[in-house]
């Protein structure tokens, strides 16, 4: 098992290598200059110099690479150019404040999405079936960010009981788990969870429809197992597989908040990338641009990790 | 009848008697035909299409005049069906116009990344070995990035505009086709028929093409297909953040971007342009659902 | 007489990857010195177990996969060598596969499939479908009712005999059939072999025959060779194999046929246990591991084919002047 994930690990370091080189690329692709956002217009050239020393955008390209990727490895990220605060501490916590927002997602698209999924699969082809099949396609046709406007005028324009965004009176600073705070995780939680509901039901529809079919179901009703006895082996074969899904989908609403953090001004990473972005601080957009992408590595490895010890098949 | 008197020489035959059997496609076309599903998604993107060609005669005024005075009309108002925007524009005739340039920004750059992921994965899927390492595995690097992600990343990084947004979404979609065309060139390059051909002293170019690609290019086509909804999603997505079309320029994702501030004035209006990339959106997953069934023929 | 295809000390190794945990590791030595030779005009058999080899030998005299030591003499003339380029080898050996459906391209019409080898060696379209038609003809199916349909409109049979004609296509000299109607119907099984031999004796064409099935390798064949383990153990003429087998493995397989008398039931099965792994074969005689007829010596020493009457070589040290075997010793005294 150790052997296992340490042969994982060491497939994921080149692939992370390759992450941290594309976003090094990916920021260093922008033209124009870096410091034009901190430098007043009469700078002389001498501090233009003594800055770019500073933030050592008078190295070559190598070179720079080299020396950011060993500081992450120790973790620092440098300083943002904007606010001057170290990256690693803005991104960190901007992060830490995505994560509710997505765990709490994840877990809403999984429970819905999963009783969709086997109503659907169970009663297969029936009405029932294609209620849910249909919702299950609304849920992955829908623009989120639209859906999060719509969401925003009924419950906060128009009915008014939810507020329309943000993270709570002390801003994201001081979260507390109260109703003051919670409230305003609602609306956006519940608009995101809603793609990752419709893959999931989607799968769990497939998987139960194809669990069932399967000529053990029929030999094990042959032996008189109870219907209950039979949805029980069907949730242990789809756990794994539905887990996974689960899993991933977490990982792209870590990465894919930024539109529906931008519609509901909540301070997750993704705010903090579109600041980045419109303000062209560097450090902060690879800061932020690494961490999430790491995320998501990470968390496809603990996928596959975890499959392989729930699923006897892969790990033989 | 015939059947005992084998030798009746074949040649001499003339063609017109051959006994014909519908081809692949074909049978895949009449299958979805038969689909109500399919053919409600028929229905919309043919809706769509006829919008985004025709557009500019359709719309019953000019998108582009603005009228401070006439500034977030609501519905049913005279002269503005369906009320006017933030700078007095007449949303229906935006909103027709505008299926021309979303339409574009999501269905294109699928296009392209076909063409050079579907390029990149059968040649990784038939050469096998190093070069496969090697392709796929810098293919990997890309797909570790949310595509969400990478796209905003890039467009970040390019700058706003529709080229710089083609180019990004383009990028992100090659990862998810290149594997999907590598895994099924791979499974097909097994198969005792590739063999054979091989056997026959055919070169890899020959086999590509006459063996390979037939058999290949539909599954990896529908796939593309089901990644039209998330395109358009995420080209009005960038538009939206302000990272793709400009404006004056009517797109559906851009409106939303501009109408954001007058949900507390005008909350529907600000709505509708969510509505059409949503009916698109549908429409395509519709179709491509479609598809897939269709195409899981008795093999 | 030159032998029309000689073959000469073929080895292939497949390594085995690593799984995830760890496991595994380790080399198939699926072909482990391969050496026989093929008559112009005759059908050679070859017979073996799961796992022997066959398919594998098959696949490198088609050179499909690249042999890892070994020579391949078609003609007089080494294959991939000077004198016989790969293309123009592939040209004159065919090969018909066990699977009658994946080896058609399910894209194709029938016709097509056909036609597609000549046009690689640079026949024109129009000939090259005529040529097609007429072969269909000449195994049994009529081309105006077969030519344009699809593989997955026929039957198994239908599907062989198009692929025997393919094979046909380009005028080879050999044809191997790997398991070549081992997945038809019985009935249809006898006519496709029937359907074999007559094009046999039209087209004078070489066979190699692989297949598990005894009785049908004893009827179509003039020679047979039985592999055990990636290794040849016996070879000779199709009748006194099957009458007289000289190697123990023979002997056990050949009394594994069921009879139909009842008088003479097979009490116990012939060969215990399980065919052991490719990946690790028992030291010297492979075969000693389930010989009831195994000495010391036979785990130290490996036969070669130089025991044995001329004509009928036998890997077995029974038959090695010399070896060490009490019966090798009672044979020369």
């Amino acid at each position: 098992m150790i052997a296992f994930l340490l042969r994982r690990l060491v497939y994921t370091l080149p692939i992370m290598l390759g992450v941290a080189l594309v976003c090094f690329a990916l920021v260093h692709l922008a033209p124009g200059d870096p410091l034009v956002s901190i430098l007043p217009p009469d700078a002389s050239g001498e501090m233009q110099a003594q800055l770019r020393t500073l933030y050592g955008f008078d190295r070559s390209y190598p070179e720079q690479f080299a020396s950011w990727v060993w500081r992450a490895v120790q973790g620092d990220l440098g300083t943002s150019i904007a606010s001057g605060r170290a990256v690693t501490d803005e991104v960190l916590k901007a992060v830490g404040n995505t994560l509710r927002l997505a765990v709490f997602a994840t877990l809403i698209g999984f429970v819905f999405g999963c009783l969709f999924g086997f109503v659907a699969g169970y009663f297969q082809n029936s009405w029932v079936d294609k209620a849910a099949s249909l919702t299950a396609v609304l849920g992955v046709s829908v623009p989120h960010y639209w859906l999060g406007m719509v969401m925003v005028i009924v419950f906060a324009v128009i009915l008014g009981w939810l507020p329309p965004g943000g993270a709570g009176p002390g801003g994201s600073g001081d979260w507390l788990w109260n109703w003051e705070h919670m409230q305003h995780l609602v609306l956006p939680a519940v608009t995101m969870s809603v793609i990752p509901m419709g893959i999931i039901a989607r799968t769990v529809r497939a998987l139960v429809a194809d669990i069932l079919a399967q000529e053990f179901i029929v030999g094990l009703r042959a032996k008189g197992l109870t219907d209950l006895g039979i949805f029980m082996h069907v949730l242990k074969n789809a756990a794994p597989t539905a887990l996974a899904v689960m899993g991933l989908q977490l990982g792209y609403l870590l990465g894919g908040s930024i539109l529906i953090e931008t519609v509901f001004s909540w301070p997750g990473a993704g705010f903090l990338l579109n600041s980045a972005i419109f303000q062209r601080d560097l450090p902060l957009l690879q800061g932020t641009i690494l961490v999430l992408a790491m995320f998501f590595v990470v968390l496809n490895l603990l996928v596959d990790v975890i499959q392989g010890a729930l699923d006897p098949r892969i790990a033989r | 009848m015939n059947m005992l008197n084998v030798t009746v020489d074949a040649a001499k035959v003339p063609a017109l008697q051959v006994e014909r059997s519908p081809g692949y496609w074909q049978t895949v076309g009449r299958r979805l035909l038969r689909d109500p599903s399919a053919l409600v998604a028929g229905a919309m993107i043919l809706f769509l299409m006829i919008l985004a060609v025709f557009g500019p005669w359709l719309a019953p005024a000019d998108p582009y005049a603005s009228s401070m005075l006439n500034r977030l009309k609501p519905i049913g108002t005279e002269g503005y069906p369906l009320g006017s925007d933030e700078l007095g524009r007449d949303m229906l005739s935006r909103l027709i116009v505008g299926a021309r340039l979303s339409l574009f920004m999501g269905i294109t750059p699928v296009i392209f990344a076909f063409a050079i992921g579907a390029s990149i994965g059968i040649v990784a899927g038939y050469a096998g070995g190093a070069l496969n390492t090697v392709i796929m595995r810098t293919i990997d690097v890309f797909y570790a990035f949310p595509s969400v992600l990478l796209a905003i990343a890039l467009s970040g990084a390019l700058g706003a505009g529709i080229t710089n947004s083609l180019i990004s979404l383009t990028v992100v979609f090659i990862p998810p086709i290149a594997r999907v065309a590598e895994s099924v060139t791979t499974q097909i390059r097994s198969r005792d028929f590739v063999e054979a051909a091989r056997a026959s002293g055919a070169d890899a170019f020959t086999i590509v093409r006459v063996h390979v690609l037939g058999n290949v290019l539909g599954p990896i086509f529908v796939y593309a297909t089901s990644l039209i909804a998330v395109s358009m999603i995420l080209a009005s997505g960038l538009s939206f953040l302000g990272l793709g079309v400009k404006p004056p320029e009517p797109e559906w994702g851009l409106m939303l971007n501009t109408l954001r501030t007058a949900i507390y004035v005008q909350p529907w209006i600000a709505a509708l342009p969510g509505v059409m990339i949503f009916f698109t959106s549908i429409a395509f997953n519709l179709l491509s659902d479609g598809l897939r069934s269709a195409m899981e023929i008795k093999q | 007489m030159t032998p029309l295809l000689e073959v000469q000390g073929l080895v292939k190794h497949f390594p085995l990857k690593k799984d995830m945990m760890g496991r595994g590791g380790g080399v198939v030595r699926a072909v482990d010195g391969v050496s026989f030779e093929v008559q112009r005009g005759e059908t050679l058999g070859v017979v073996g177990e799961s796992g022997c080899g066959k398919s594998t030998t098959a696949r490198l005299l088609m050179h499909l996969i690249a042999p890892d030591r070994g020579d391949i003499i078609f003609d007089a003339r080494a294959v991939g060598g000077r004198e016989l380029g790969l293309k123009n080898y592939r040209r004159q050996v065919q090969m018909v596969f066990q699977d009658s459906y994946a080896s058609l391209n399910p894209r194709l019409t029938i016709e097509d499939s056909i036609a597609f080898a000549p046009q690689v060696h640079g026949i024109g379209r129009a000939e090259a479908v005529s040529r097609a038609r007429d072969l269909l003809a000449r195994v049994g199916l009529a081309p105006q009712r077969f030519a344009e349909r699809y593989p997955h409109e026929l039957s198994g049979g239908q599907r062989q005999r198009i692929n025997i004609a393919r094979a046909l296509a380009l005028q080879p000299r050999i044809i191997i059939l790997d398991e070549a109607v081992s997945a038809l119907d019985k009935s249809v099984e006898a006519q496709v072999l029937n359907l074999l031999l007559d094009l046999k004796d039209e087209y004078g064409l070489t066979y190699i025959f692989i297949s598990h099935d005894l009785n049908v390798v004893r009827y179509i064949s003039d020679r047979v060779m039985v592999m055990y383990l990636g290794q040849v153990v016996e070879i000779g003429h199709s009748e006194t194999l099957f009458e007289d087998p000289r190697h123990p493995y023979t002997r056990a397989l050949l009394s594994s046929i069921p009879s139909m008398d009842p008088d003479h039931r097979t009490e116990k099965p012939a060969l215990a246990g399980d065919p052991p792994n490719p990946i690790n074969p028992p030291s010297g005689c492979r075969f000693h591991t389930r010989c009831e007829r195994a000495e010391a010596v036979c785990s130290q020493r490996m036969p070669t084919l130089a025991g044995g009457a001329a004509g009928h070589p036998v890997a077995c040290l029974m038959y090695e002047p010399g070896s060490g075997h009490s019966a090798a010793e009672k044979a020369a005294a």
